[in-house]
């Protein structure tokens, strides 16, 4: 038998049966449901009178839509109240375990899930929702889906897909301090372009991958969609294992033993062969920004915005225009000297509690500048409680950001966290596409520690030149 | 689902490489309920001002608000998966997009709605693009797998035979898999809590955790 990496392996143990046309029925074990993707997936199921195939296969929260302020107090009428109750209306319909925004197990879908050990090593799952590939952290094929798949895995509990190529992504050498895991997926979104993961199914190896905790393991899955790929996964090992033992839905006792016989079994054999190779040199890293309206157009903050008569595409250079353009950005001008209006420290992508410490600790002891509002909103309640119980929510607060409670928030800009036209805004988010923190809004992208220096100092930083606390 | 066979209209260009599902179709939208209505979304930035006029948008200027292809540059649809991207693309009569390359979630919800999204690469690109910036129509064939531009070439496609036979039947791919699979889907979930039960939760793990909400 070949050689066969983590990908193959979950893929193969997952297929219900493979067409003539190349196309397989994939099993898949688990959903997450949210308020957005799921009303016409679950409206099609009622039209054509069709039950869920496997109702403990799902669990739901609304995360997008919700307020991350006055949360003891009903939503205010509108159409985010009627998504949220049609949610509820939804789940209870088809008997799916349902979040409430003040229950203590709620959060975004990509932070609770593995919170609650529903994410597991060699599991498929899926989610309405393109940032699914953050649960390939834990060794899962975990992909977004459309609201059309979501109805055919409630369905089905299956669904009809190609196998992806596969592309590993060795990380080689440890971070330099001051640099996060998050300047690893912007460099590595800058070098092979928004468009460079199509069709492949990524796997992060490399020396790098054994040093990083499953919250920055996640940070990086998460954002392999910037890249491109629906699915970034990094093979299960003692971090991930000691992450999970105990959750309430991982398995225990003589289960868990049986289980994690076989998750060691998961990772790619030595010899496994990869359609594509990418290294990154992880201890050259500085830290990056993004300066575009894509998450590609992306830079070390020590360099310039850069300028597009030295693009010889011209599809690049005539993007790379609008970009600036949207952004109100002049080639040439110093990266650093970017004056920021709001700073967002949250979302799927850098909300968990280690994003909220090591935010917090560049905040200690200093003050929001005075043009800038801040906001720190955890990932999900738990991440709060237990933020609250280090004291970081002091922290936040004596230097002047806002404490909010757990959602999608300023990431999506669907509730009441949103720019105005032509504010800007230093966020650790995943997209800086036009318009996505509101209407007009501009977006930079960057890691915690960074979103925090640019809310002290005004402009965006290198958080490493931040002038001592006295 | 609306099938796809033959398509001839004005192709509607937007020479624009990585147009996100977010200029698509804005995120406050995605509050509203159903797939209908939706093309009035579309585009919506690049369509409105921010006082409400129109602008001279492709898409807003004739023959090209009737078009029911669209030629756009490589990395079209990247970004998130609403679904509500494609129902805005047809709902405004859009059946066709044509892009050197798509986001892949973009790519997969098109073939869920009758819509063909068109890989074409390279000089044949930007001919297509070209015909489409000169007004006359484009007709795209899935039958005969095939794009005739205004001047009469003719550009031979490879479209996955799966998706090819789903566009053209209409297929209800869940009716499909249900009325086809259900025993084999049976028999392998069966299989499957055999090798590695830890994946069902249906063993009072759920049930300890959700006690609380269940007995409300």
């Amino acid at each position: 038998m070949t050689a066969r990496t983590l990908y193959e392996k979950v893929w193969q143990s997952h297929v219900v049966r493979d067409y003539d046309d190349g196309t397989s029925l994939l099993y898949i074990d688990r959903h997450l449901v949210q308020e957005v993707s799921s009303p016409q997936a679950f409206a099609g199921l009622i039209e054509q009178n069709r039950a869920l195939a496997r109702p403990s296969a799902h669990i739901s929260v609304a995360d997008h839509a919700v307020p991350t302020r006055d949360r003891h107090l009903p939503l205010a009428e509108g159409l985010a109240a009627r998504q949220v109750e049609r949610l509820i209306e939804n789940c209870t319909r088809f008997g799916i375990d349902y979040i409430t925004m003040t229950d203590d197990r709620h959060g975004i879908v990509h932070v609770i899930g593995p919170e609650l050990g529903f994410t597991l090593p060699g599991a498929t799952l899926v989610c309405g929702d393109s940032h699914t590939s953050t649960h390939g952290a834990f060794g899962a094929i975990a992909f977004g889906i459309g609201a059309s798949e979501c109805e055919c895995v409630f369905a089905t509990q299956t669904l009809r897909q190609r196998k992806q190529k596969t592309m590993r992504v060795t990380l080689n050498g440890a971070l330099q301090p001051g640099v996060a895991v998050k300047d690893i997926i912007l460099a590595l979104i800058a070098k092979i372009g928004t468009h460079g993961g199509v069709g492949y199914a990524i796997e992060y190896a490399g020396t790098a991958i054994a040093t990083l905790s499953m919250e920055a393991r996640m940070t990086l899955c998460n954002m392999s969609i910037e890249a491109g790929s629906r699915v970034g996964m990094v093979a299960p090992d003692e971090t991930t294992f000691s992450y999970l033992k105990g959750r309430p839905l991982a398995p225990a006792g003589e289960a868990w033993e049986a289980a994690l016989a076989h998750w060691q079994t998961l990772p790619s054999e030595p010899d496994a062969v990869f359609d594509k190779e990418v290294d990154l040199d992880v201890a050259a890293l500085s830290p990056h920004v993004s300066w575009g309206t894509n998450p590609g157009e992306t830079s070390p903050v020590s360099e310039r915005v850069p300028d597009p008569a030295d693009q010889s595409d011209p599809v690049r250079r005539t993007k790379m225009e609008r970009s600036l353009a949207y952004m109100d950005l002049k080639p040439g001008m110093p990266l650093e000297e970017i004056d920021v209006d709001h700073v967002f420290i949250g979302s799927c992508t850098n909300g968990r509690l280690e994003d909220m410490r090591i935010a917090a600790s560049v905040v200690k002891g200093r003050k929001v500048a005075p043009t800038v509002t801040a906001i720190a909103v955890p990932g999900s309640a738990s991440v709060r409680k237990q933020a609250e119980s280090e004291g970081l929510d002091r922290i936040f607060i004596d230097a002047g950001f806002e404490w909010r409670a757990s959602g999608c928030s300023m990431c999506v800009a669907m509730n009441d966290d949103r720019l105005k036209p032509g504010e800007r805004c230093a966020s650790t988010s995943n997209r800086n596409f036009e318009g996505r923190q509101g209407q007009g809004g501009r977006t930079h992208l960057m890691s915690p520690a960074m979103a925090a220096a640019a809310a002290i100092a005004g402009h965006l930083i290198d958080v490493r030149k931040l002038e001592p606390t006295t | 689902m609306q099938k796809f066979t033959k398509i001839t209209s004005p192709a509607a260009a937007l020479r624009e490489a990585d147009v996100d599902t977010d200029v698509i179709f804005p995120a406050r939208f995605l509050l509203l309920l159903d797939k209908a209505g939706l093309g009035k979304h579309l585009f919506h930035e690049r369509r409105h001002r921010r006082d409400g006029t129109r602008t001279d948008f492709v898409l807003n200027t004739p023959p090209f608000d009737q078009a029911e292809i669209l030629v756009a540059g490589a990395n079209f649809g990247s970004g998130s998966s609403r679904e509500q991207a494609v129902w805005a693309l047809t709902d405004f009569g859009i059946r066709c997009v044509i892009a050197p390359s798509f986001g892949e979630i973009f790519y997969s919800n098109c073939f869920k709605n009758g819509a063909l999204p068109l890989v074409i690469q390279g000089d044949a690109h930007e001919r297509v693009m070209l015909a489409a910036e000169s007004g006359k129509p484009i007709t795209v064939d899935l039958e005969t797998q095939t794009v005739e531009l205004p001047d009469g070439e003719v550009i031979g496609l490879d479209i996955d035979p799966y998706r090819r036979r789903t566009l053209m039947l209409g297929l209800d791919e869940i009716g499909s898999i249900l009325a086809d699979d259900a025993d084999e889907i049976a028999a392998f979930e069966a299989r499957l809590r055999a090798s590695q039960p830890w994946l069902f939760l249906d063993d009072g793990r759920l049930e300890r955790l959700f006690a609380d909400t269940r007995a409300r």
